[in-house]
């Protein structure tokens, strides 16, 4: 590609911006994401029921007095949906978290380092990556007596990390080759200096996308734990109204308002971060810039 | 192309080793007696606990030193010993499992496969049609983002519960004795169509929008470029660059095959279809815990066979790994 | 006349508009000439070099002709290009390295390369053996991947891939920049072997090193913020160059290796201006030390000798 001849000074950051206001990916997918944590922040506030109370409406279809209707013991779906809408964000936040913190730290390490270190944490990552990631949290919640949103957020941080690691891991060892990270290594900045102000802040944008997929990730593998029955056993979840449903057979009874919108949500949330995903790809990446 | 293949063996055997080492600690890391606990979420018959805790701590061998307890652990799943299952009674975790198993092989397979190939294709006729790209990216991205289970529950309601046309539940007809006759053969098709088609669509969704994504990148790729500079049609460079986009997409399907197992576990559970994930289910409600961690080897075991069979294919469609460089490490 | 080039105007399209890369540039090359394309990065040398084959993405044909062997290119229409491309004129690119699809053999790929331009291979592949031998590449590579070539071999067999056809016109496109000096050197001096055994007709090297230019072209031609600044031959715009930017080129290089870049242009003050409003008048005004008021205008392009041209007032 040619290079230009210099255009006003525009700052990559305003570029960035001017880019990301303009993307129509990015602005839906983060327009959705808000919209549910708007339901999920102010919804409480609307519930007229506490979640898990039973009342003497049972199987009632949506109305004004119960806006998603009720389940067969009779409990407002729609104070149960802003509960577990509350958790689902908590357990991708948290989870979401954890794993891009992990992936970050054998990335890096691995990807700078290089030699014998990187050989065992690549052995390391690619073990579990292969071990399928479910079936070691049902092992695990199957035998945690106690779990709650955290716990479970917790397990699904630590067991999802791999190819968050893997991906970091090529792009520090590109990074690592440039001339700039050999100037500061010649400087004798220790490796954790270099790793946190030179290499992480150039790559941060492909950091915060990571985060990003682990995030919608995690809301994924939490909802089909509490869909199994090995969700948190205090409190609700999206995934977890869905089990109810299934087991009290709101399929026969045709009660669609009980299953539909924990689904909704999950998808909607999901889908909007990927689709957002998509849009900062192409933001902060040029060659995908449509002109 | 020696050391590619040793390699992922190497890794492979580790994987398994570290997996039946989790599937044998966490029962003995996790806080409390597991005895005791699965005893207090059994509904035992009053006087019938001190029977069982007696049986489990002979079973778990807890009163031996730890690395025994380890040993046996191997040689009873050497001997393809898993112990008894609790929920289906009288019957060994191994014959409980391989009554499910080609239930679960019956939907999974298919479906990843038809995913997989169906996906790409449309992914890669997206990538050339802005129409298309239009339609299959919105709806790509929402299938993917959707949690099988959800999909599988709207495909029942609609046609199960409102439609009508399709059964709601279970593997075949209930009461009608397994043959080889038509009928039997429909009831079986019948059951499998729509948790078939749940794991089905939410894969196609994530493959379509990979390959669609893959493919843009190949295309401005530096090969393309100068391919169009020296007038070569644009068939030719779109089938380059399928071909390319096809090696990320078969390292992404070993990725993949752990998260689809985990769909069709809950897919099962939706339709009550009588496979692994059914048993899943039930074995969580009844505390059944020897069937839960048998059922957990054998997806390990069915996860490593995949991928390997992946790598396999990868080697015979990429040469890179063939010569023995660069493509072999990653 | 081999190429005749008649007042081309390519823009390339940014957010903030159009850039005038190429702003009415005309030139001529004759049969058996190759003509050096030299001027600072972004000076619009690659654009006008690549749209005379296939415009990339951002690029825009505006205005202008172009002529090769008395019939003209359709350059503005990329599909009534295709025909002429690799047969009339082709191009060996700056990105030689990755130009070779990696999961296809060089020969296969080369086959269906030729086929999708309804050639036989079979009527090529003895001519394409014999030149890969001239550059110094065994037949084997035929059966290789890319991957399993050097950069070197890779360049060499672009090279020679490009050239197959017997094109009219070859475009070389900052071909030495990613090599080492010795084999900068070869692969110079191949192109120059190619063009005397009449594989191609007549070529424009763009580069910035102006130190293998003097070594292989016979004619180099100054550009200077999209339009021409002097054309003449390589031994004139070296002895005896009449455009201040050439004479302050020339003399900001270092003695050894006769090779400037950005960096190495700090003999020259300030910056070429922006393209996407150009200056009226002389774009090298504002860093010209022999400006005045005349350059307000545009310099007419005069020929101050028999095929020296100067784009400047004061050359009068």
């Amino acid at each position: 590609m040619p290079a230009l001849a210099r255009r006003p000074a525009m700052s990559t950051r305003r570029e960035v911006l001017y880019f990301a206001v303009r993307n129509r990916k990015l602005v839906i997918g983060l327009s959705v994401v808000l919209a549910f944590v708007v339901i999920a922040v102010v919804g409480p506030f609307l519930a007229r029921y506490s979640p898990n109370t039973i009342g003497p409406d049972v199987r009632m279809a949506p109305s004004a007095a119960h806006w998603l209707g009720t389940t067969s013991f009779g409990e407002d779906v729609f104070s149960q949906f802003v509960y577990g809408l509350q958790n689902t964000f908590v357990v991708g936040l948290l989870g979401g978290g954890i794993a891009a913190s992990a992936g970050m730290v054998v990335g890096f390490v691995s990807g700078y380092r290089g030699g014998w270190i990187d050989e065992i944490l690549n052995m390391i990552t690619n073990v579990f990556l292969v071990i399928p990631t479910f079936a070691v949290l049902l092992i695990i919640a199957a035998y945690l007596t106690v779990r709650g949103v955290v716990v479970e957020a917790v397990f699904i941080g630590l067991t999802s990390w791999p190819w968050a690691a893997r991906a970091i891991r090529a792009q520090t060892f590109s990074l690592g080759g440039r001339e700039f990270i050999g100037i500061a290594r010649l400087s004798g900045l220790s490796s954790w200096r270099i790793i946190f102000t030179e290499i992480a802040p150039n790559m941060a944008s492909y950091l915060f996308m990571t985060f990003i997929l682990l995030f919608g990730g995690a809301i994924l593998i939490a909802a089909t734990l509490d869909f199994i029955g090995l969700g948190p056993t205090t409190g609700g979840s999206l995934g977890l109204m869905m089990n109810r449903a299934v087991l009290w057979s709101a399929l026969q009874f045709g009660m669609w308002w009980w299953f539909i919108p924990p689904g909704v949500a999950i998808m909607g949330v999901v889908g909007g971060l990927y689709v957002m995903n998509v849009g900062l790809d192409e933001v902060f990446n040029p060659r995908l810039r449509a002109m | 192309m020696r050391s590619y293949f040793s390699r992922k063996l190497v890794t492979y055997g580790l994987t398994f080793f570290v997996a039946v080492t989790i599937d044998w600690a966490i029962p003995r890391l996790m806080p409390g007696n597991p005895i005791q606990g699965l005893i207090a979420r059994m509904t035992l018959p009053p006087g019938a606990s001190q029977a069982v805790t007696a049986y489990y701590e002979k079973v778990y061998g807890l009163n031996q030193p730890i690395w025994h307890q380890y040993l046996s652990f191997w040689t009873g799943l050497i001997h393809g010993n898993l112990g008894q299952s609790i929920y289906v009674v009288g019957s060994p975790v191994s014959s409980v499992i391989a009554q499910a198993l080609p239930y679960t092989l019956g939907l999974l397979v298919p479906a990843i496969l038809l995913g997989w190939y169906a996906g790409n294709k449309v992914g890669a006729m997206a990538a050339r049609r802005k129409v298309l790209d239009n339609t299959v990216l919105p709806a790509g991205y929402l299938l993917t983002a959707t949690p099988y289970m959800w999909l599988a529950l709207l495909l029942a309601w609609v046609f199960g519960s409102v439609l009508r046309i399709l059964p709601l539940a279970g593997g075949s007809t209930f009461g009608m004795p397994p043959s080889f006759s038509w009928p039997f053969i429909e009831s079986l098709l019948q059951h499998w169509f729509l948790p078939f088609a749940s794991l089905f669509l939410v894969g196609f969704g994530g493959w379509a929008i990979g390959m669609r994504n893959v493919i843009i990148y190949e295309l401005e790729a530096d090969y393309a470029h100068y391919l169009e500079a020296l007038g070569a049609p644009q068939r030719l460079i779109r089938r380059y660059a399928f071909r390319n986009a096809m090696l990320p997409q078969i390292t992404g399907l070993a990725l993949a095959i752990g998260a689809v197992v985990a769909g069709a576990l809950v897919t099962e559970i939706v339709f009550a279809y009588p496979g692994l994930g059914s048993l899943v289910f039930n074995a969580i409600l009844n505390s059944d815990y020897f069937l839960l961690q048998g059922i957990f080897l054998f997806i390990i075991i069915g996860v490593l066979i995949a991928n390997f069979v992946v790598d396999v294919v990868y080697v015979l469609v990429d040469p890179r790994t063939r010569i023995g460089m660069q493509g072999g490490r990653t | 006349m081999s190429l005749l080039v008649d007042d081309l105007h390519v823009h390339y399209r940014t957010l903030s508009g159009d850039v005038q890369a190429v702003d009415g540039v005309s030139f001529g090359i004759a049969d058996g000439e190759i003509m050096g394309l030299a001027g600072e990065s972004g000076c619009g040398k690659s654009t006008l070099g690549n749209s005379l084959i296939a415009l990339t993405g951002r690029m825009r044909y505006v205005a202008g002709t172009v002529e090769l062997d008395g019939e003209e290119l359709p350059i503005g229409v990329p599909d009534k290009m295709v025909p002429y491309r690799f047969r009339s004129v082709s191009l060996i690119p700056q990105y030689a390295m990755s130009a070779l699809n990696p999961t296809r053999k060089i020969g296969k790929l080369t086959t269906e390369l030729l086929r999708s331009r309804h050639v036989d291979p079979r009527a090529v592949l003895p001519e394409m053996v014999r030149r890969l031998e001239l550059v110094q590449l065994s037949s084997d590579i035929l059966d290789r991947y890319p991957i399993e070539l050097s950069g070197g071999m890779k360049q060499r067999t672009v090279m020679v891939l490009s050239t197959l056809l017997n094109p009219s016109l070859l475009i070389a496109d900052e071909i030495t920049s990613a090599l080492d000096v010795s084999t900068q050197k070869a692969v110079a001096e191949m192109l120059v072997e190619f063009r005397t055994r009449g594989f191609v007709k007549s070529m424009i090297v763009i580069t910035h090193d102006l130190s293998i230019l003097y070594q292989i072209a016979d004619t180099i031609m100054i550009m200077y913020a999209g339009m021409m600044a002097e054309r003449a031959s390589a031994n004139t715009i070296v002895a005896a160059p009449r455009h201040p930017y050439t004479k302050m080129l020339i003399a900001s290089l270092p003695e050894t290796g006769v090779r400037f870049d950005e960096s190495r242009l700090a003999g020259i003050q300030g910056r070429p201006p922006s393209l996407l409003g150009p200056p009226r008048g002389c774009r090298f005004r504002e860093r010209c030390p022999v400006a005045y008021e005349r350059c307000a205008e545009v310099p007419p392009v005069i020929e101050v000798a028999p095929g020296h041209l100067v784009a400047c007032w004061r050359a009068g």
